[in-house]
Order: structure tokens, then C-alpha cells, then sequence
């Protein structure tokens, strides 16, 4: 169950989280990405690594370069966990709500 | 995020912030947190014990008709004060899960309009991702289960 990598590990990274918005405005390759940051080209592939087996990269063959692109879906698919929790939020508030306008308090 | 009830969850953050507004008057909104008879109808759980004030303590437990234990929590009480705030910690007792510190803010807007926000500060970023998808794994439990129902009827 550990071989796919967790979505929410991978935004954890302030790095990786930079990377999405930079490929999330234009399709990149790895060494355009890493001309961004001061790290390492090793530490950034790194990072591309972890984000591409997340599915919020995709990997696409120009020709010689390989292009990275961001996968909009898997972003939404975060929005989508905290969703249930909310919905059990929502449900217990909507019940507190209802039951309190009903009361009268007790002399 | 269509509802009253926000939760912001921040990546790489580990807390996670609750805001619901009520159309009911501070008051009686802050009561239904305090008073053992209200909170155990809108949780749906049995309070075991809730000592509102500094160093008390709580305990909650929900047990089903053959008296099978499907849900205990419990926690100490921090701070509390009336229409304001509470202050306290949770733990889902014998689950695995290391204690959560908790801070509700109770505000009026108007007469009869508050505002409850909870901050739910967790030990790490990972404690807080599991939690936060416990409720999106039992719906996916659930799913796979009527799923497979279904399938079993199919075949």
C-alpha cells in the first residue's frame, strides 16, 4: 500500500510546491526547472521524482527533451480528501444547529 | 466548498482550522457545548464525563445496542470561559493516534448569529494528513463494501 506515493507528502515540501506552480504555468523541461532554484540538480530531480510518481507530474518525450506537465486532476483529488471530512463537520454542526433552536432552556 | 462549515488545511502546515457560523445566539451555541444531555444528542456519542474548567477532564464513548465500543475519546480541559472559549486536548482512546491540542473561539455577531472556529494543532504534518483522511477512507470503505455487495448479487 506504500508504493505510491502520498499526494499530501508531496506538497508538504515548500520546493516541491514550488516546482508545481513553475510547471503548472508552462510545461518544462528538468534542467529548465532546476535553473530556477539554487538547489542542486541532483536534490530537484529529486523532487521531480517524488511529484511525477504522485501523478501531480506528468512526463511527456519532445524529441530528445523530456517535458514536464502538471496534472490538475491530482490537485483537485486533494480538495477532494479533506471534502468528507468536512461534510462530518458540516453534519454534526447542522444537528447542533437544529436541536438548539428547538431548545428552551430550563428554569 | 459549497456549506456553512470551512476547513482550511494548509499544505506542509500541521494544524487545521474549522469555521462554522450559527443562526443561533452565543449563547445557547456555547451550551450546546458545555451541557453533557445537548452535546450527547448533536455528537451522537454518550458523555462519560465533562468537567468544564481549568484541569478537568472529558471522556467520550459511543457503544453499539450489544455494548461493542465503536468510538471512545478523551481529553483534558485546559481553560474554559462561558460564551468565549475552551481550550482542551483529544484522544481517540487505544487508536494509535498521539493527542491533538484543541482551541474554540466562540464569538457573537449579532444577537442572534455567532461564530465558532476551531483550531486543531496536531504533533506533525503526517499526524494531521492521517486524521484529516480518516473520514475519506471510511467513505471509501463504505463504497468498496456496498460495491462489492452489489457485485456479490450480480454474480
Amino acid at each position: 500500500m506504500e508504493l505510491r506515493r502520498d499526494v499530501f507528502q508531496a506538497i508538504a515540501d515548500p520546493t516541491r510546491r514550488a516546482i508545481i506552480t513553475l510547471v503548472a504555468l508552462h510545461a518544462m523541461t528538468p534542467s529548465a526547472i532546476a535553473n530556477h532554484f539554487d538547489s542542486s540538480r541532483q536534490t530537484i530531480s529529486r523532487h521531480i521524482k517524488v511529484l511525477t510518481e504522485c501523478e501531480l507530474l506528468r512526463q511527456e518525450q519532445h524529441g530528445r527533451e523530456i517535458y514536464y506537465h502538471f496534472n490538475p486532476e491530482k490537485m483537485r483529488e486533494i480538495a477532494t480528501f479533506i471534502e468528507p471530512f468536512r461534510q462530518m463537520w458540516e453534519d454534526r454542526f447542522n444537528k447542533l444547529e437544529s436541536l438548539m433552536k428547538k431548545y428552551k432552556p430550563k428554569k | 466548498m459549497k456549506g456553512k462549515t470551512k476547513v482550511q488545511a494548509d499544505a506542509g502546515k500541521q494544524d487545521i482550522l474549522i469555521t462554522r457560523t450559527f443562526e443561533l445566539p452565543i449563547e445557547l451555541l456555547f451550551r450546546a457545548y458545555v451541557e453533557p444531555e445537548l452535546l450527547e444528542q448533536w455528537m451522537g456519542t454518550k458523555v462519560i464525563k465533562l468537567e468544564n474548567r481549568k484541569h478537568g477532564g472529558w471522556e467520550f464513548k459511543t457503544s453499539d445496542e450489544n455494548g461493542t465500543v465503536l468510538f471512545q475519546a478523551n481529553g483534558v480541559i485546559h481553560d474554559v470561559v462561558p460564551n468565549s472559549k475552551i481550550i482542551r486536548t483529544f484522544e481517540m482512546t487505544n487508536a494509535g493516534f498521539e493527542p491533538q491540542l484543541e482551541f474554540l473561539d466562540f464569538e457573537a455577531l449579532t444577537e442572534n448569529t455567532s461564530r465558532l472556529t476551531i483550531q486543531i494543532v496536531f504533533r506533525s504534518v503526517d499526524a494531521r494528513d492521517n486524521q484529516l483522511k480518516l473520514p475519506f477512507e471510511y467513505g471509501i470503505n463504505m463504497a468498496h463494501n456496498t460495491l462489492e455487495e452489489i457485485a456479490k448479487k450480480l454474480l
